[in-house]
């Protein structure tokens, strides 16, 4: 038994996406000084969304990179199916710029974790701040978003997500409950 | 992100030939993504962290151990080198108790070199450690043809359908034979050419098509790979001179002009310049092959990462 619930619609991501862009800015007035940094894949899309956004605001270009973190995970060698790695790419130089980092869902916060290790691997951002759609709790590391689009109550069972236009040709956010009443 | 985990389960990479296609596919697509780290300020990603690996080279090697090295490297592996030359090998100790010796220190991965065609077969009984073959005698060299196929790929986009011709010592080398059954796995075409005393008369049932007229040949390749003329092999034997071989089999300007335009020349490496392929066409032909080298150091990243991360 299986029980979905839209949480966002199209509408929604929209208003939310252009609400956090404006917080974006508000919190930092020089654009020239951002570097989004989408977290593969749904955080790219994102990225790419907000990008325009700004630009759209500010006039100006705003640089955008692409983080892959498999090979920066804790449970490389204890998952069973290996994640595929995908495209790394920080073309600018990261040193002194200000880095929104960017993705769907935090939930443990170990895929943050391992961004920011990435990110210093590349340079010393002069501050890293998070970016999320859906901040869903269960942290298992102290870390926490500066930016969030929607804090969703969930239970661990529950399951977050994340659909949008360029992976999954629609836009929404679903929770689907898994009843195990039956296990 | 299940469905797009990727399915690796061997854990030994000894040749091309018992790898499947899709196998193929996963490191070549893995060692795209690798290749960019080689790009960054800080060449190195935490993958194999706590990871051993030992390099163990029976044979002499400074390309393929250093590229090995340094692939183990950028994904955080501690490497251990073991070269036969400054081994104990030279004070009696047999093959199977080094690698004995060596499991004492528990690694996770040797990468072996050894001169007897598929030892690693019996090799790897001695150890709990992942194997990958860095060339076995005259049997396979598979990170070798890998890099070969990611290179081709990379420049003609698919390794389905080419015509692949394969011009040396076709007997005594083992990139030859991971390279003939690499390609015919995505459906290319291989033609092996070499003189009649290097050319093995029972490679028929490899699917490879055997000649030593490489002008008949030459207009159709696609891909060309030259291979070494290994002179310390031929013991004055299989060639009559070197400069019949040349006359016969090197890549020549006049030989150069009657490829495909858009021919790839592909050699694994050390070039013996005016032997597989007459110097004036180095600014022509060594770009390509300098790709390969840095391609390799990719694959084998790919190659490592993979057998290194396998679930125990």
């Amino acid at each position: 038994m299986k029980e979905s619930k839209r949480i966002l619609t199209a509408e929604d991501i929209k208003r939310v996406l252009s609400r956090l862009t404006h917080q974006i800015i508000e919190r930092n007035p020089d654009p020239q000084e951002l570097m989004l940094i989408g977290i593969q894949t749904r955080g790219v899309y994102l990225a790419e969304r907000i990008q325009q956004l700004i630009q759209e605001i500010e006039k100006v270009p705003v640089s955008l990179g692409v983080l892959d973190i498999t090979l920066y995970r804790d449970d490389l060698t204890t998952i069973g199916p290996k994640p595929v790695v995908r495209e790394t790419k920080i073309a600018e130089d990261i040193n002194n710029k200000v880095v929104i980092l960017i993705d769907d869902v935090l939930f443990t916060g170990r895929t943050v974790r391992a961004a920011l290790d990435e990110i210093m691997d590349f340079g010393r951002p002069k501050r890293v701040e998070l970016l999320v759609l859906i901040d869903r709790g269960h942290r298992e590391l102290p870390i926490r978003a500066d930016f969030v689009g929607k804090n969703i109550p969930t239970s661990k069972q529950e399951i977050v997500e994340v659909k949008l236009m360029e992976a999954d040709k629609i836009d929404e956010v679903m929770v689907t409950i898994q009843d195990h009443s039956q296990d | 992100m299940q469905k797009h985990a990727e399915k690796w389960t061997k854990k030994h990479i000894l040749d091309i030939a018992s790898l499947s296609r899709e196998e193929i596919e996963i490191v070549l697509s893995l060692a795209t993504s690798f290749k960019e780290i080689s790009e960054r300020d800080v060449k190195k990603v935490p993958a194999l962290r706590g990871k051993t690996i030992v390099n163990l080279f029976f044979e002499n090697s400074t390309r393929t151990r250093t590229s090995f090295e340094l692939a183990a490297k950028r994904i955080s592996a501690d490497v251990v080198n073991f070269s036969s030359s400054s081994s104990s090998l030279t004070k009696g100790e047999t093959i199977v108790d080094t690698i004995k010796t060596l499991e004492a220190y528990h690694p996770d991965i040797m990468v072996i070199r050894i001169n007897s065609s598929a030892a690693l077969y019996c090799l790897k009984k001695f150890t709990q450690a992942s194997i990958v073959n860095a060339g076995d005698g005259k049997h396979e060299h598979p990170t070798q043809a890998l890099l070969d196929m990611f290179t081709v790929k990379e420049i003609k986009t698919t390794l389905e359908g080419l015509n692949v011709l394969i011009v040396g010592d076709i007997l005594h080398s083992r990139v030859a034979r991971s390279n003939i059954f690499g390609f015919q796995k995505f459906g290319s075409s291989v033609t092996v050419c070499a003189p009649p005393t290097l050319l093995p008369f029972n490679y028929g049932q490899s699917g490879a098509i055997l000649t030593s007229d490489l002008d008949q040949v030459l207009p159709k390749a696609d891909v060309i790979i030259m291979l070494r003329i290994q002179k310390e092999r031929q013991g004055g034997l299989f060639l009559p001179t070197i400069r019949e071989y040349v006359r016969d089999f090197a890549m020549t300007e006049e030989r150069f002009s009657k490829l495909k335009k858009d021919c790839l020349i592909l050699h694994p490496g050390p070039i013996n310049w005016d032997v597989e392929i007459v110097s004036s066409l180095k600014h022509k032909v060594h770009p390509r092959i300098l790709q390969q080298a840095e391609n390799g150091l990719a694959v084998r990243m790919a190659t490592l990462y993979l057998v290194g991360t396998k679930q125990k």
